[in-house]
């Protein structure tokens, strides 16, 4: 089944992310204040959504991971926050260059746009912590960090909006309803990205998978060799 | 219950006792605030008008640095002493031992902000413009937010490679909320501009949800072989 | 327009700069794996 699965996925992601670039950059209407620039909302959005998806995939797996201590459910945490922190770097990006022939800044404490810098910064922390503690404590420890981190993310939204309410500052996304068409396009890229993050984590698992099954390899070996060495 | 206050208060006892008598790790950290507001104090030469917008924001961030360097030696002299392992096999529940910790902290740190705070009054001729008393309120808030997490880090990044950096990596994403709130609480009683109760409703409900999740997960993190 | 086009080509940079990084963590894995075998 998993040999399968794979390629007709990638067939599918092609599918969907070529049509959404079509759909992004000809289909969807111009938008009247902004112009063609809104059109970086169809990606810009949509990998908000895949990171927000993949950091809540985190969160669970981070709880499975306490409750059962399952490797399985470790290395999907991990998966999850590196590709995660991708598309979460995708936004920080893709949000600037569309502030700025918008407003002419490069930065706004847009909600959005930084409670995502806030996200991003707590995953990368993550990602730092699994690569420095030493290796027998890495999953639980990591666990528990995203555990705090995700308690963190309504705090970081409401600080934030509140903050916004005092000093008022651009919406980068604009406020307010959304055509019907301009979220038909949206929805379409999001399903591309979606089958692509699941493509991107599926390789990283099993890329991790044959990572683990190499030191422990090697560490066997080590083992014998000093052994036969005494 | 009794049992987790009863050696709480043991350990911290036992810790503020320690720290009396030597006096090294408080004479230092002294210092170091000293040389944080200064420096500051450098950096920036505003009118009355226009240091009491920035320096909420300043005054944290100073408070901040000198709190990371108070919290990195958190477990320093248990380590040195293999303390560490003793409480675990000791039948003493893991909490006592967090909040004998994070009180010594606290106290550690609003000590050094109590001496930093006269500094910054005279360096940036401050005077708060808003209700003065919830000023209290909010160091306190803003302080326990910062230490309750921070020797929770502190106690997990034992176990890392560069301890001493990995601590404010892990502390100061997670803190975001609390040091924005504490900052904008600060410059909203010093400029009397807009009100602080959100802010320190906000800092209230921080404090609550990461002091049990602490409470909860420190067990986890000490027993962790 | 120059920054849409900028955005789009910044996105793919990342993800294939990302794609990368994994494909030479296979290659440094198997050149290990094929050592391992020899031994």
């Amino acid at each position: 089944m998993i040999r399968r699965t794979f390629p007709i996925l990638g067939v599918l992601t092609a599918v969907l992310l070529s049509y959404g670039l079509y759909e992004a950059l000809i289909g969807a209407p111009t938008e009247q204040s902004m112009g063609d620039v809104q059109r970086i909302f169809y990606y810009h959005a949509p990998s908000a959504w895949t990171a927000f998806v993949l950091f809540t995939i985190n969160f669970v797996a981070s709880v499975v991971y306490l409750i059962r201590r399952s490797v399985k459910a470790d290395i999907i945490a991990l998966v999850t926050a590196e590709v995660g922190v991708v598309f979460c770097t995708v936004v920080l990006v893709t949000g600037p260059i569309w502030a700025r022939p918008v407003w002419g800044i490069w930065w706004t404490w847009d909600i959005r746009l930084t409670s995502t810098l806030v996200l991003w910064l707590i995953y990368v922390s993550y990602l730092i912590l699994r690569r420095f503690s030493s290796s027998g404590q890495t999953p639980l420890m990591a666990a528990v960090l995203a555990i705090f981190g995700a308690l963190d993310v309504p705090l970081v939204y409401f600080s934030i909006r509140f903050f916004r309410t005092q000093h008022p500052q651009p919406v980068i996304g604009g406020e307010g309803s959304i055509d019907p068409k301009m979220l038909q396009v949206a929805l379409i890229n999001w399903a591309g990205f979606l089958c692509f993050a699941c493509l991107v984590c599926w390789s990283r698992y099993r890329l991790e998978l044959l990572q683990r099954e190499v030191e422990e390899t090697e560490a066997l070996e080590e083992l014998l060799d000093s052994r036969k060495a005494q | 219950m009794s049992a987790i206050t009863n050696v709480a208060r043991a350990s911290l006892s036992k810790d503020l006792r320690l720290e009396w008598r030597s006096k090294d790790a408080i004479n230092s950290m002294l210092f170091f605030a000293l040389l944080v507001v200064v420096i500051f104090s450098f950096s920036f030469d505003p009118t009355a008008e226009e240091s009491r917008r920035i320096a909420g924001g300043l005054v944290w961030v100073a408070f901040l640095f000198a709190a990371v360097v108070a919290l990195n030696q958190t477990w320093a002299r248990e380590l040195r002493n293999q303390v560490l392992d003793a409480y675990r096999v000791s039948p003493a529940p893991a909490n006592a031992l967090f909040l004998a910790k994070a009180f010594g902290n606290f106290i550690f740190v609003i000590v050094l902000e109590t001496f930093m705070t006269p500094l910054f009054i005279v360096f940036y001729n401050l005077r708060a413009l808003g209700p003065a008393y919830q000023l209290l309120i909010v160091s306190a808030l803003g302080t326990w937010a910062l230490v309750v997490n921070g020797t929770f880090f502190a106690a997990m990044s034992l176990r890392t490679r560069s301890r001493e950096i990995m601590l404010p990596l892990l502390l100061f994403p997670i803190s975001i909320p609390a040091l924005l709130a504490t900052v904008e609480a600060t410059t909203a009683i010093l400029t009397g501009d807009f009100s602080a109760k959100f802010w320190i409703v906000l800092l209230a409900a921080y404090n609550v949800v990461f002091t049990t999740a602490c409470l909860l997960l420190f067990d986890t993190v000490l027993n962790a072989e | 327009m120059k920054s849409l086009y900028a955005a789009y080509a910044a996105t793919w940079i990342i993800h294939i700069s990302y794609l990368a990084l994994l494909l030479r963590r296979y290659i440094r894995l198997r050149n290990e794996i094929q050592e391992l075998n020899q031994r």
